[in-house]
Formats: structure tokens, sequence, C-alpha cells
């Protein structure tokens, strides 16, 4: 089994973490290391995979650690092996080399299950497709026979526009400067070395970028929860540098995290409460220190039939809901206000494709009236889709930008890998 | 969640609302009929142990929990002990409990009692005689909030600045309290030329608060005082700041998901400091009440259990206002009534910290179990930094 997110302890080498819980002991209680990385070695040159063996995890690209991943369960001698969306964290090459490994794995005689939502990998990569919504298999086709649209409809129950049409944006005046801006992380290490962009009005602005390049924390400044060491950020021609989450919230920036379970979202608590965690404390859901319950709801029931929340009534938990309907709340709470600036960091994870439309259709409505829109992705097809421009950020660097309606996908991939000038050295590090 | 839902039931029909309680104390009542059941297994086992009683007597569990019962609901001698017993209980059990909802673990019950304690006896001890009874405590209580409120106050301002778990700190912060008070007793509030080391007893200030008469009549009986009605005064105080006011639900939102409270522009740091200063007035005031209203006068050594008490009451009342009053009170009448027991039919009063540790326990086993079902649920990503930390504890504790 390899999960979505990886098992891996960072600070073991690539074959501790690979016998971990499969130690050979053949000297009592202490780690056989020589036999465990003679063995690695061997399976690793089998397949093609280029891995140091001593080589710490921490240390590796995401996609090297991909690899770790589906060498542990080859060392466990897995014939069946599933991959739970084993591409979601990949640039375009790395997911292409995976594949290649995976045909080889299969040829060798091996079973894999693939689980994927990108509906191109699992024409690409398959043999067989299996479509399963709500627990049940809906249906199966082989890849030759099918296209992307019939999957998409086997899956969510009713023709989905896989691509929402982003139409034509008419920019106005820049709304967000952003000039040198430098931030670091928690551990005081610059990874923002200087970012500077602006987004217009009606435009959305998509950032890619693997995971881990500083992105995070672009985002945590932008919205005020990470003080920037240097630069300036500029709203609509207000200087709201370092100002306060609150502040940013009351000038017009809309947010939507990346994780909602642990940023966007109080699991424990009804629909209702948070439907208004940003705006809990003004007219009309407050009056002085006091909650207007009353206003609270009646709001929360306009939200969630506005903004099609599939719930029984707005006071269950949201705990109780799904992550579409859970995303679709953060939507509701950040969308239904004018707005000057969206920030939106993976707006569509792990959702269903009819909720990621859904989605995609309020992002454009929002553009359309006018708001500057930051979109941040690790998913390069998302930001492809709905782009009018794109953004390539490489270790706290935009290093290139282009139109999003004429940008080529592999170009941008190889970016995102390398940053644009190719220095191998560089490239193992990220 | 249920506690989560008490916003919107509130309105709703009061059969409603008393089914949702019920609800979430469905637990802490299997809880306590479990106690029940273990404690009386546990007499009948060792009844031959007890001077004038056979071997496995099956009779004698009944009679130790009629004693109990009879002892803890006897109008009024019997209510009026309960009520006394119940009132420190009551208000530092709100205490734990808003630690709770907020997410903090403060184990500094004993502590913060303790300075409530010291903070009233000045009062009594220097102005004692020059102002009128009433004044006095009225003074006293509102020091005793103050002494107490400042003992939670550190380990909340440690926790906003450097981030110092509230567990450890208040741990530790609870030696320092019993020494404070122990040098305050037989130093500057120590009775002047008295042979023993005792304090003045507040009663001959005037300021030992008085029976709950009302018209005339003893209503509570008259074991109680009048730091009964600070409990009572308590319970819905807490109950609207959590669920009425805007503050309550950044308490609330901070202690079930801080990071999400943060990222909606709450400011967490400060609510933390707050929180524990709250946590901490409310068993300051348990310390002043019992001083001005059961011991009176204390001598070096004077120390509490009411902080790892009060986590019981807190946790059985599922960190709910009403819970936790109904919990205060069954605590608090186990005590009342383990007098009665030992007397007749002689069953040693300490059954009823046994019963008390066996309804800890089972809670607490509850919660882990919880816990970990919940992780299952939601999976590797979510919040795991702390995966059994007492944080995530304390968070549980609050659902």
């Amino acid at each position: 089994m390899v999960h979505q997110h990886f098992m891996l302890v960072p600070v073991l080498s690539v074959a501790e973490n690979v016998v971990l819980g499969a130690e050979t002991m053949a000297r009592g209680p202490f780690l056989d290391r020589r036999e465990a990385n003679k063995r690695i070695a061997k399976l690793a040159s089998q397949f093609g995979f280029a891995l140091d063996p001593e080589a710490k995890v921490g240390t590796l690209s995401v996609g090297q650690q991909q690899r770790v991943e589906i060498l542990k369960a080859l060392y466990r001698d897995a014939r069946i092996l599933v991959l739970d969306e084993p591409t979601a964290v990949l640039t375009p090459q790395e997911t292409d080399e995976i594949f290649a490994l995976l045909r080889k794995l299969a040829d060798d005689g091996r079973s894999i299950i693939f689980i994927s939502h990108k509906l191109y990998e699992v024409l690409a990569v398959a043999d067989r497709i299996t479509v399963i919504r709500r627990g049940r298999v809906i249906g199966e086709r082989k890849p030759g026979q099918t296209t992307e649209a019939e999957l998409a409809e086997l899956m969510v129950g009713r023709a989905v526009e896989l691509t929402v049409d982003r139409g034509e944006s008419h920019t106005g005046a820049a709304l967000l400067q952003v000039d040198g801006l430098r931030v670091a992380d928690d551990r005081r290490h610059e990874v923002v070395p200087g970012a500077t962009f602006q987004i217009r009005a009606g435009e959305i602005l998509g950032v890619a970028g693997v995971a881990g390049n500083g992105q995070d924390e672009l985002v945590e400044a932008l919205i005020g929860l990470r003080r920037p060491t240097a630069g300036k950020v500029t709203l609509d021609g207000r200087d709201v540098t370092g100002a306060s989450p609150r502040v940013m919230n009351e000038a017009g920036v809309g947010y939507v995290p990346g994780d909602r379970h642990r940023f966007g979202l109080i699991l424990g608590f009804p629909v209702y409460d948070n439907l208004i965690l940003t705006s809990y404390y003004r007219a009309p859901f407050a009056r002085g220190m006091l909650r207007e319950d009353a206003a609270v709801l009646d709001s929360a029931r306009k939200q969630v039939s506005r903004f099609d929340i599939r719930v029984p009534s707005p006071t269950v938990a949201t705990s109780t809901l799904s992550g579409g309907n859970q995303q679709k709340v953060v939507v509701a709470r950040e969308f239904d206000r004018p707005l000057k600036l969206l920030i939106l960091d993976q707006p569509t994870r792990g959702l269903d494709v009819g909720s990621i439309e859904f989605i995609h259709r309020q992002i454009i409505a929002k553009r359309d009236a006018g708001t500057a829109v930051l979109l941040v992705s690790a998913e390069l097809d998302e930001v492809m889709e709905v782009s009018d421009r794109i953004a390539v950020m490489y270790r706290g660097r935009i290093v290139a930008e282009m139109d999003g309606r004429t940008a080529d996908k592999s170009k941008v991939g190889l970016l995102m890998a390398t940053g644009g000038d190719s220095n191998p050295a560089e490239e193992a590090k990220a | 969640m249920s506690g989560s839902g008490q916003t919107a039931t509130s309105r709703s029909s009061p059969r409603v609302w008393i089914r949702a309680l019920l609800w979430t104390l469905a637990e802490s009542i299997v809880a306590i009929l479990v106690a029940v059941v273990l404690g009386g297994i546990g007499i009948f086992l060792f009844s031959g142990l007890l001077p004038n009683h056979s071997a496995f007597d099956l009779g004698l569990p009944v009679a130790a929990y009629g004693a109990l019962w009879s002892g803890a609901v006897t109008y009024p001698r019997g209510v009026g002990s309960t009520l006394a017993y119940s009132t420190p209980l009551i208000l530092a059990g709100l205490g734990v409990g808003l630690g709770f909802k907020a997410g903090l673990f403060n184990i500094g019950g004993r502590g913060q009692f303790l300075m409530g304690t010291i903070g009233a006896l000045a009062v009594v001890t220097l102005f004692g005689n020059s102002l009128p009874g009433f004044a006095t405590i009225a003074i006293a209580l509102v020091v005793a909030a103050i002494f107490g409120g400042f003992a939670g106050f550190i380990p909340g301002a440690l926790k906003a600045t450097s981030g110092a778990h509230e567990v450890v700190t208040t741990i530790m912060l609870n030696y320092v309290f019993v020494f404070v008070t122990y040098w305050a007793i037989s130093g500057p509030l120590r009775l002047p030329r008295s042979p023993q080391a005792v304090t003045v007893d507040v009663g001959t200030r005037g300021a030992a608060l008085g029976t709950t008469s009302f018209f005339g009549v003893d209503i509570f009986g008259p074991n109680a005082h009048w730091g009964v009605w600070l409990a009572v005064a308590a319970i819905p105080l807490v109950w609207f700041l959590l669920y009425r006011t805007t503050l309550g639900f950044e308490i609330r939102a901070a202690g079930a998901n801080s990071d999400a409270a943060r990222y909606a522009g709450m400011k967490t740091r400060q609510l933390v400091v707050l929180t524990m200063s709250l946590a901490g007035a409310l068993c300051g005031l348990a310390g002043g009440t019992t001083l001005l209203g059961v011991v009176h006068q204390i001598a070096p050594g004077y120390d509490t259990t009411i902080g790892f008490d009060a986590i019981t009451v807190a946790l059985l009342g599922r960190s709910n206002p009403i819970g936790i009053a109904l919990a205060g009170l069954l605590l608090g009448g186990m005590r009342a009534g383990s007098q009665s027991m030992q007397i007749s039919p002689g069953v040693p009063g300490e059954l009823v910290d046994a019963l008390q540790a066996i309804i800890l326990l089972f809670l607490v086993i509850n919660m882990l179990r919880r816990l970990r079902l919940r992780r299952h649920a939601e999976g590797p990503t979510e919040a795991s930094a702390e995966p059994y930390g007492l944080g995530a504890v304390a968070t549980e504790a609050a659902q």
C-alpha cells in the first residue's frame, strides 16, 4: 500500500525507511545494515530507480520520496501494489517516470491498483478502469474504449464540464501589488527571497510550483499570518504590509486555505458557526459582545441554499459533511461578500469532479465581478485550467510568468522542477 | 458534538434541550453506574474485613449506598453538607471546564485555590477590624478571585509568550503556591500573640459566611453557607459567556481548532491568557468561599485536593456548565454522605474516593478511545503534530 500522504521518517536513511517494520534480525537486536543496503540496491537497479540507500529521506525530492514508498512495498515482496493518488504532489516529468516504473512492475507480473481522480492519468496508465461512486462500483471500462467525459459522468452521475470555460478576462487596474517581499519560515530561513508581482482587478494569477517552494509562506504573509521581513504589499493603493488577518479580512481579502480541516474549518462546530468564523463579531451576527443567533441562523440558511451545501440543517456538525460540502462551507464564507482580493490555496484538493466544477465556476464568477484572484496550487492542471496568467515559483522566487491560455504544460512542469536554468546540483536538492 | 449544538437547541423546547443534555452526559451516567456496581462488588467482597460484619454480606452494599444517599439528601442537614461540599467543586470545576473549552488542561486548581484562600485571608486580616462584615466579605471574595486569577495568568502568559505547556507549568506552580501559602500562614498572616501558628478566625472579624437564611428560613440547611449562591450564579454566567457572547465563541473556537481560529483573525494568544486567568479566578473563588464559609481559620500545612477533584467534575460534566453543576452536586453529595455511611453501617468513607477514581478512569479511557477513533477517521494529515498530546486531550474533553 502506498498512501497519498507519505509515511516516511525524514531523519532516517532510505534503507532505514525501507526496512522499518521488516528488519533483518540476523545479528540479534542489531540492524543488519549491510544486508539491507544490498537488497535495496539490487531492487532499485532491477527497476531502474536511481536512489542512494544511505541518503536521508528528508533531503530527497518529492518524486524520489514517492519511489522510496514504492520500494518499501517491493522490499516486502508485495505482489499487489495499492497506490492512493501517487501523483498528487509530482511534476509532470516525475509523473511520467512513475508511470514508466508502474508499467515495468506490471510487466514483472505484479498487480497494481492505481487510485486517482485525474482522469487522463487513469487513461494513460491503466489496463482496466473501475469507477466507484459512494462506495459502489458504477462501471468498468477499457482505456481505449472510453473518454474522460464518460468517466466523469460515471463518477458524478450526471454530465460534467471537465474544464470550466474561463471566458475572457476584462482586467482593470492593479489591485494587488507585491514588491520585493521577503518572508522567513518558522526556523527563520528565508524561503521567499524577494517576490514581486501584481494582480489586476478581474484577473486570475495562478502560481505553479512543487509544494514546499515558499508558496505557503508567501500566502501566509499576504493574509497577515506571517510578518514579512522586507518588501511591500499594496492592496488597492493602500499599504497593508504586515497587517493582521482581521485587518486583511476587513480590507476585502478572502482566503481559502489548502488544508481545510486544519485551517479552514472547526469540524466539531455546527455549519452555521463555521459560516461566520471570520465575521462573528460584526453586525448583524453580534451586537456588542452578544451573539445574535437568529441572524446567524438566518444567514446560514440563505448561504446553504445559495451555495448548494447539502446538509439536512445548518445546525449539524461540520464533521458530518462530505469533503466537497465542507469546502463549499469555506467557499460560501469567503466568497459571499464584495472582495478585492481572493487568495486560494489548492481550493479543490481531494474533491469530487462535481464539486471541482462548482468551485471553479464560483472562482470565475468572482473574477468577472472584478476581484483579483491569486490561485496557488501544486496541481499544475488546476493552474493551467483556470488561470489568466501563470507565475512559476521555484525556491521562493517567481522564475517565469506567462499567459494562462497559451502556456505549455511540459514547459511549466520543467520550470517547476528546475527553476529554468538547468543546474543539476540544485535540482537534486529541490 | 452535542455541546456545540447547544446554541441551536437552546431556543427550542425544554424537552429537546434536556434530551440534548442527557445525550451529552450519557457517557458520564454510564461511568457513574459502572462505579456504583464495581464499588458494590468491592463492599461485598471485603465485608468480612469490617468489624461486626460477616464475610460476603450481600446486604452490606445496599445498606452502604442507602446510608450514602440519605446522608447526602436528608433535609436539612444532609442537603446543607452536600451544598457546602459542592460549592468549591462547582466553582473550580467550572474553571477547569472553561480551560477544556479553550483547549487548555488546567492542573493548577490546587495552587489557584490556595492563592484565593490567601487573598481572602489577607483582606480579613488587614481590614477585618475596620470594615463592616459584609464589606470585608465582598472585598475578600473579589481579592480571592484576583489572586486566583493571577495564579492562572502566570501559566497563561508563559504559554502565550514562550509556548510552555500549561500542564507542566501549572503542576510546577502548584508547588510554588503551596509554599507561598505556607509562608503567608506562618509569616505575615499568622495571628500575633498566639501560641500556635494559626491565622485569624474569620468568624471573629464578622467575615464568616453565614447560613443561607431567606426571610428567616434556613433554606439550605444549617451546614450550608451563603457562598452556595456564588456557585449558583456562576453556572449560568459561565454558560452565558461560552454560548451567548462573541468572546465565548472565540474561546470555544480556539479550543476546538486554534489554527483555524488564528486564520479567522482571532487573537489566540490573548485568549489563552484570558481563559487561564478566568479559570484561575473561579478556582480562587472556590478557595475564598471555603475559607469564609467552611474552615474559617487555617494553619500551616493547609492544602486541598480540589485540583484533581475539579478535573473529575469537569470531565464528568463534559465541560458543560450544567453538566458541571450536576457533577459537582454528585461528588459533593458523596462527600457529605460518606460520613453517615462510615457511622452506620460502618463502611469506610474512602469508598467515595474509590468511586471517584473509577469514574475518572472510565471517562479517561473512553476519551482516549474516542480520540483515537477520530484520529483514524480524519487520516494522518490533520493536526497530528501532537499525536496524543495533552492539548488534544483537553480539546477532546470539551467535546
